[in-house]
């Protein structure tokens, strides 16, 4: 699959978005603005970017912990997002969920998840709600590596490829489970292989190349809409961050961590490959750089400026009939 | 075992309480399209109870679903059903079994509407059975009501009667909110007048099973049965037990409940599960803070002893309340 100029930028551009949002929220942290915890998707954009690019609004995506790349690729809008992380009357889920719960649902994001693997069996569930109205939506679950050692992958997995269902599993490998290495996490070198086992297609792709993210999700995700089952794609990338911000990383040495943040940061190679191809000129997309900080600025100062989130109407918010 | 059910309409038949859900189960297909049931032996076999009977050769395999042994990946499946529009009714075989689910239940069912900030809805009902007196032994006899009810975001419903078990699932089916509904398994062949159509049962509704004077015994599930006949014997020393049902533990209708002991001034909570931290004790506070003056004996529970149930009959019987232990601590409370 060719990936045309228009399709390069917009990419791009999203890409953008998903760093520069994460690095203002780093900042807003710094500044005990958000409360809590955040973790960061620097580093793995590529991933949410090449796949949700071939979604529409109403296929459904499940998210993890580290999810906002997931939220912005799936189009939320990011002053909900930063409203959220403040704890605002406006953000996604009015102060009540903060960052590991944004969740989406008029653009089919079921929600980012607190709990390692949660969302598996969710995004499950949703291709079975596509398969049972016998509509063409898929359902995407988003998961690290950490998440394919528990017991719902393995579960929907199975239950997925016997009932047929449009699911694509998107393992985003980022080395690490928390603070494991994947080398101690799994016993055999590409966790990909396990698709076979369960009779589903397997596919392995560098998570940092969102060409390559963008073909292989094409086609698996296509698949999907056809009616010929689930799939897994394996994705390896590096979070570029700890587990969590203020992570000590006593785990990584530091030659690691500067050696992949200068020599693989999927921003850099974007750009690189879009202006080697002469999809955009350098100064196109320093100008998208540009527009993207006025956005993400813009986004934080209405955040900041909303009201704190209502204590008023939580009973209200814990069930949907009384 | 009989139960006379006041509620009733005149339009009923006879049915046992398995045969009941499955009827309820069968309305709710016919009228909803989005209504599927998910669980393991559910098709062919007709369920380990026979709930399911039948429902595979009117509705097919694409809504009597069938599933492998796995009840994450079931009940997972269903939260993500609901979430994106479907009614699903998964069927787990024996409560015991839902630790096996529990982070999809607590953790997703349960919250994602609020942690969501009101965003989704989860219209799912987990049907399943508990309680002990067949001889099953420690890992498929308990009664974990008290668990579910102790998680916000979940509702918890406890038929005691056939008529009761089709009017509280159409309910539950209908609602908007994820609900554990479980039965027991001593129910399953117990019967009594069901009304043939149509019929629903509120959530948060406790029915008065019998009136009385002297004394009310809250109870719930199978347990509503024993305080019947142990209030027929108390009867005859000369004592009237007014018998509420709660029904649903969540949303509990203490209204009525407190009506009853403003009447009675005194209360004796009766349930099969184990006394320390069961609902039992929810139930003795509420009275005990907002009755409190109207009350002549102090609230009472009866519940189960502190261990896990055991296999052989005689076993099973000395660690769950029976008729005749009802019989004596409702003397006691009245004496």
């Amino acid at each position: 699959m060719t990936v045309d100029k228009r399709t390069a930028i917009d990419l791009y551009r999203t890409m953008r978005k998903i760093r520069a949002f994460e690095e203002r929220s780093a900042t807003l942290f710094g500044e005990n603005k958000i409360w809590g915890t955040i973790h960061s998707y620097a580093g793995e954009e590529a991933i949410a970017v090449g796949v949700c690019a071939h979604l529409r609004d109403d296929d459904w995506i499940t998210s993890t912990h580290r999810g906002h790349g997931h939220c912005i690729a799936k189009g939320a809008d990011l002053t909900g997002m930063f409203a959220e992380l403040l704890g605002k009357e406006t953000g996604y889920c009015r102060g009540r969920g903060g960052s590991m719960h944004i969740a989406d649902t008029s653009k089919g994001n079921l929600g980012a998840n607190g709990i390692v693997g949660g969302g598996i069996p969710i995004a499950t569930g949703a291709a079975l709600t596509a398969k049972q109205t016998g509509s063409d939506r898929v359902a995407v679950a988003f998961f690290g590596d950490g998440a394919a050692n528990q017991g719902g992958f393995h579960e929907s997995a199975n239950l997925a490829a016997l009932w047929k269902l449009p699911v694509v599993y998107v393992c985003e490998q980022n080395q690490y489970a928390e603070s494991l290495p994947v080398e101690r996490e799994f016993p055999i070198p590409d966790i990909s292989k396990r698709a076979e086992g369960y009779g589903m297609p397997g596919v392995r792709v560098d998570g940092r190349d969102v060409r390559a993210v963008h073909a292989a999700a094409g086609d698996l995700i296509a698949r999907a809409r056809r009616g010929e089952g689930p799939s897994f794609l394996l994705a390896d990338a590096y979070r570029l961050e700890g587990h969590y911000y203020g992570d000590p990383r006593k785990y990584q040495s530091k030659d690691e961590i500067e050696g992949w943040k200068t020599r693989f940061d999927p921003l850099i190679d974007t750009r690189e490959w879009i202006v080697r191809e002469k999809l955009a000129s350098a100064a196109e997309l320093d100008a998208i750089d540009t527009a993207t900080a006025d956005e993400i600025a813009r986004a934080v100062a209405a955040a900041e400026a909303a009201p704190l989130a209502s204590p008023i109407r939580l009973p209200e918010d814990v069930y949907a009939s009384r | 075992m009989q139960v006379a059910d006041r509620t009733a309409p005149a339009a009923t038949r006879e049915m046992f309480y398995n045969e009941a859900l499955g009827d309820a189960l069968r309305l709710e297909m016919e009228r909803d399209d989005g209504v599927i049931v998910l669980g393991e032996d559910i098709a062919e076999h007709g369920g380990a109870f026979q709930v399911t009977a039948g429902l595979l050769d009117k509705f097919g395999p694409t809504r009597i679903r069938q599933t492998p042994i796995s009840e994450l990946g079931i009940v997972g499946a269903a939260v993500g059903a609901a979430l994106t529009g479907l009614r699903p009714v998964v069927e787990l075989m024996y409560i015991d079994f839902s630790g096996l689910a529990m982070d999809q239940i607590v953790n997703q069912a349960a919250q994602n509407r609020f942690m969501f900030g009101g965003q989704a809805r989860v219209p799912m009902v987990l049907r399943t059975q508990g309680g002990s007196g067949r001889g099953n032994a420690a890992q498929h006899s308990k009664s974990l009501e008290a668990w579910f009810a102790h998680v916000a975001g979940l509702k918890v419903v406890m038929p005691s009667t056939p008529a009761d078990a089709k009017g509280l699932l159409t309910a539950s089916i209908r609602d908007d909110d994820p609900v554990i509904f479980i039965e027991h398994k001593l129910l399953y062949r117990t019967k009594g007048q069901v009304p043939t159509g149509e019929h629903v049962v509120p959530l948060g509704r406790a029915d008065v099973k019998r009136e009385g004077k002297d004394l009310t015994i809250v109870t719930w599930s199978r347990e509503v049965l024993f305080a019947l006949e142990a209030a027929q014997r108390l009867a005859a020393d000369g004592i009237e037990a007014e018998i509420v049902d709660v029904r649903s533990l969540v949303p509990l209708d203490a209204e009525t409940i407190l009506a009853s002991v403003r009447k009675t001034h005194r209360v004796l909570v009766v349930h099969e599960a184990i006394k320390r931290g069961g609902y039992g004790g929810e139930i003795a506070a509420l009275v005990a803070e907002q009755a409190f003056d109207d009350l002549d004996a102090p609230p009472r529970r009866l519940a189960g002893l502190e261990t896990p149930i055991p296999y052989a009959a005689h076993l099973e019987k000395t660690v769950t309340p029976q008729i005749e232990d009802i019989v004596r601590v409702a003397k006691e409370v009245c004496a």
